[in-house]
């Protein structure tokens, strides 16, 4: 009944996370209290939840890549562009091109990374670390090694506004998270995805278009950076090429991977990886919380995410099943 | 049961040799016998069992049961390794050498001649050129390997392998990527190596090869040992024979059904269809209600020609039609939009998706022929799922079961079950009862007669030439890469085929795989 239970889906990372959150109540009593102040609600539950967009933005779109068995580590070097992008052109030229501006650059750098993917077969991981070590530069050229800053209001907003009192980061996640999941939930996306990524050759032989499939989610993985590369410039009303996403991809990787989708392709589960970039950032909020120097953060996250791709190991669970049987 | 005329000193025996994987009977109870100074050729189709054999005597994976003596002292050996300093070497078809090393430096890998901890260069050279000069090769050993043709690493590899002492050579399909020059130096090396009684074994699917330069032939079927001749008292159509066929006796009264049948208009037809390198350009007209048969040797061209048909290989010559309509076959989905499907020979690595579950594979090819815009909702998908659990028999009946945990019988059935959702007007089946048991086996060629019995046309792959006398209205007999033969009606019969196949090809190396 036990075993049962725990190989349910997603119990291991809910449980994961409800222990993390035990835990910060413990380093920090206040940890639940939740206040409204100019409209908005303030609490370290909410820090989580907003502070966590960015990654959670980028697990969004990592996880498709990953279901496809591929990889995208360009994802914070897009962050660096679509953040500067937005920087320099929202104070002249007001929102809505700043926006699409941002999200074009997003669509394209999704479209070279597919392209070098799907079209001329390179792997993944090399694929895009070109557009990780070149997109960091190109975001340097666009804000000319400075840090560039505006005040454009309804920018500044998508990073500290509130809807109903949640925050504004927090919305546009949701809404991804739904729109993702209406598309590849709803459509057959999902299933052609899982196929591809189980087994790309038999999947081309039953007569799924494997190529334009792969091309679609890197294009996908591209503009959900855009969007959150937007977001944190937003939120720090400045773009900052050097710093903004520096290391995400590898937090996005996690989530996915925390999140139950393996490496090696298949089954994916949008909601878990967002559960996953929960438990990254609850993580850290913990941390900075229980005043240890912010060092720790590194080795304690490294510490909780083997436990949790440990729980994840087959190899584990039949150490576990040897280790109750000299037990008895 | 075979008459063997010179019984030399047994070098290698292999006796009551067995290995399962899972419920699949890889090896029963095979014998193998190898003497001093003869090569001795491994033969059977794809599945028959040689390359478990020479894995289960090398001590790649362990075996079940059997006793393996090498010179009259019984060895087990743990890996190849083991193997290999008990004096039976290996060299695979993928040669496994460093290519950015230097020739000498692959002779002597892993055991350099040394001083003070140092390896000596000069010296390893020296002994290096000596060892190849053995086998008439005068090469500069200081360059690297990559730098010469197959045919040296080939030999590279065999005399790494003679210089640790081997007394047994097994050579796996080494001829396969060689021309007809390079084969001829393979072969001098092997003779040589026969002269100084060392016992080869010769593992290829080029029979001419075989007659070429083999003393005694052993064929494997389905993990059985099927006979052991001496060549020269071992006819070409009698060698085919063993390799593809039952007794002809078992099998001349079993062909009844398929002349019952209503052979319907044509559907697909393929003129000068051909790829250049790959597969001949072919005729060949396919109609409803109809199954046609390819029959031929392992690398004749029969999957060449099936992935022609459906797409998964681009045709640079001919053009095909569907219902009289010219079309464009240039990827399996374009063969999907028009009506065709394709079980694949190697159903693991191109078949199934083993991590979906049986319902996700069953309606994969329905779903992508749809579209991505129109789903099929979760109770279709299970409505569809279970009419053909229940159509084909499909075992355990549970829908949501990963289909890796299946059987093969089961996830063939499930693959049949994939396109029939498809309402396809063509199927084309590559070896649908390899590695499947022999209950299962009996039910997928029922299904293949009632499936043609419903009209549709059936490209039927089968290395069991009595399985496709039995279910074929027409067989193409494939040879080198080329369709050479069809028969037809009662013409179809086992023995017409062999003489199809047998005819000796003289292109035989030549032709061979790309």
């Amino acid at each position: 009944m036990m075993s049962r239970l725990l190989q349910s889906r997603g119990l291991a990372q809910i449980i994961a996370l409800l222990v993390i959150l035990a835990v910060d109540r413990a380093v920090s009593p206040q940890f639940f209290d939740l206040r409204m102040q100019d409209g908005r609600l303030f609490g370290s539950l909410i820090d989580v939840l907003n502070r966590g967009a960015p990654v959670a933005l980028l697990a969004l779109g990592m996880v498709l890549v990953i279901a496809t068995r591929g990889i995208d580590l360009s994802v914070g070097a897009v962050m660096a562009i679509s953040g500067a992008i937005a920087a320099s052109l929202a104070d002249a030229h007001g929102l809505p091109l700043a926006l699409a501006a941002a999200l074009g650059a997003g669509l394209l750098c999704g479209l070279w990374n597919g392209f070098l993917v799907a079209v001329l077969g390179i792997q993944p991981i090399v694929a895009t670390l070109i557009l990780m070590v070149a997109g960091r530069g190109v975001a340097q050229l666009i804000t000319e090694g400075r840090i560039v800053t505006f005040t454009a209001p309804d920018l500044v907003w998508l990073g500290n506004g509130a809807v109903l009192g949640v925050p504004a980061p927090v919305v546009v996640v949701l809404g991804m998270l739904i729109v993702t999941g209406a598309v590849v939930r709803g459509s057959a996306l999902g299933l052609l995805i899982e196929a591809t990524g189980g087994n790309a050759r038999a999947s081309e032989l039953a007569g799924i278009g494997t190529r334009g499939m792969i091309l679609a989610v890197y294009v996908w993985c591209g503009l959900c950076a855009a969007l959150a590369g937007v977001i944190a410039a937003a939120d720090i009303m400045g773009a900052d090429a050097n710093n903004a996403g520096l290391w995400l991809e590898l937090d996005a990787i996690l989530a996915v991977v925390i999140g139950g989708t393996s490496l090696f392709g298949g089954r994916f589960s949008l909601v878990l990886a967002m559960v996953g970039a929960l438990i990254i950032q609850a993580m850290n909020t913990g941390i900075l919380l229980s005043g240890y120097p912010p060092e720790f953060n590194l080795v304690v996250k490294a510490a909780v995410v083997l436990v949790v791709l440990l729980l994840q190991s087959p190899r584990f669970a039949n150490v576990g099943v040897v280790l109750g049987r000299a037990r008895q | 049961m075979n008459a063997i005329s010179d019984p030399g000193p047994a070098l290698l025996e292999v006796r009551g040799l067995s290995k399962s994987f899972g419920t699949l009977r890889a090896l029963q109870e095979v014998d193998f016998t190898l003497r001093a100074g003869e090569i001795h050729a491994l033969l059977g189709e794809n599945g028959a069992g040689k390359s478990t054999l020479i894995k289960a005597v090398t001590g790649v994976f362990p075996r079940d049961a059997g006793i393996v003596r090498l010179g009259g002292v019984e060895v087990a050996p743990r890996s190849a390794k083991a193997a290999v300093d008990a004096g039976i070497a290996t060299v695979y078809q993928e040669v496994n050498l460093l290519l950015n090393l230097s020739v000498a430096q692959n002779l002597y890998l892993g055991r350099q001649p040394t001083r003070f901890g140092l390896v000596r260069e000069a010296e390893m050279r020296r002994c290096a050129a000596a060892l190849l000069a053995e086998f008439d090769l005068h090469i500069d050993v200081a360059e690297p390997l990559g730098n010469y043709s197959v045919a040296v690493q080939h030999i590279t590899a065999i005399a790494r392998a003679v210089d640790q002492s081997a007394q047994v050579l097994i050579l796996d399909e080494p001829t396969a990527s060689l021309d007809r020059h390079e084969v001829e130096i393979l072969f001098a090396v092997m003779r040589k190596l026969a002269q100084r009684g060392i016992g080869v074994i010769f593992v290829t699917h080029f029979l001419d090869q075989v007659y070429e330069i083999c003393d005694r032939i052993t064929v494997l079927r389905n993990g059985r040992l099927i006979g052991e001749r001496t060549t020269a008292e071992l006819p070409r159509i009698e060698l085919i024979r063993m390799m593809l066929g039952r007794e002809l006796a078992e099998t001349t009264s079993e062909r009844t059904a398929a002349h019952a049948r209503q052979v319907g208009e044509i559907c697909a037809r393929f003129e000068d269809y051909g790829k250049a390198g790959y597969v001949a350009p072919f005729n060949l007209a396919l109609r409803r209600g109809e199954v046609v048969g390819l029959a031929g040797l392992l690398g004749s061209g029969r999957t060449e020609t099936a992935r022609l048909v459906f797409g998964a290989e681009r045709a640079d010559s001919g053009s095909a039609t569907v219902d009289g309509k010219p079309v464009r076959l240039q990827s399996p989905r374009d063969a999907v939009a028009h009506g065709f499907g394709y079980c694949p020979e190697e159903r693991k690595t191109e078949g199934i998706i083993a991590d979906l579950t049986v319902r996700e594979n069953i309606v994969l090819a329905l779903q992508a022929k749809r579209g991505l815009a129109k789903p099929l909702s979760r109770s279709e998908q299970e409505g569809i799922a279970m009419r053909f659990i229940g159509l084909l028999d499909i075992r355990p009946p549970e829908p949501e079961r990963p289909i890796g945990l299946l059987s093969g019988g089961n996830q063939q059935k499930v693959l049949l079950a994939r396109w029939l959702a498809t309402a396809p007007r063509l199927l084309v089946l590559d070896e649908p009862t390899r590695g499947i048991d022999v209950g299962a086996h009996a039910e997928i060629i029922r299904l293949i007669r009632d499936l043609c019995d419903d009209g549709l046309a059936l490209l039927v792959i089968s290395s069991e030439l009595d399985e496709i006398v039995t279910y074929s209205d027409r067989v193409v007999v494939l040879r080198d890469r080329a369709h050479v033969d069809e028969l037809e009606g009662d013409a179809i019969d086992i023995s017409n085929i062999l003489a199809a196949i047998a005819v000796a090809g003289s292109a035989g190396a030549e032709a061979g795989q790309p």
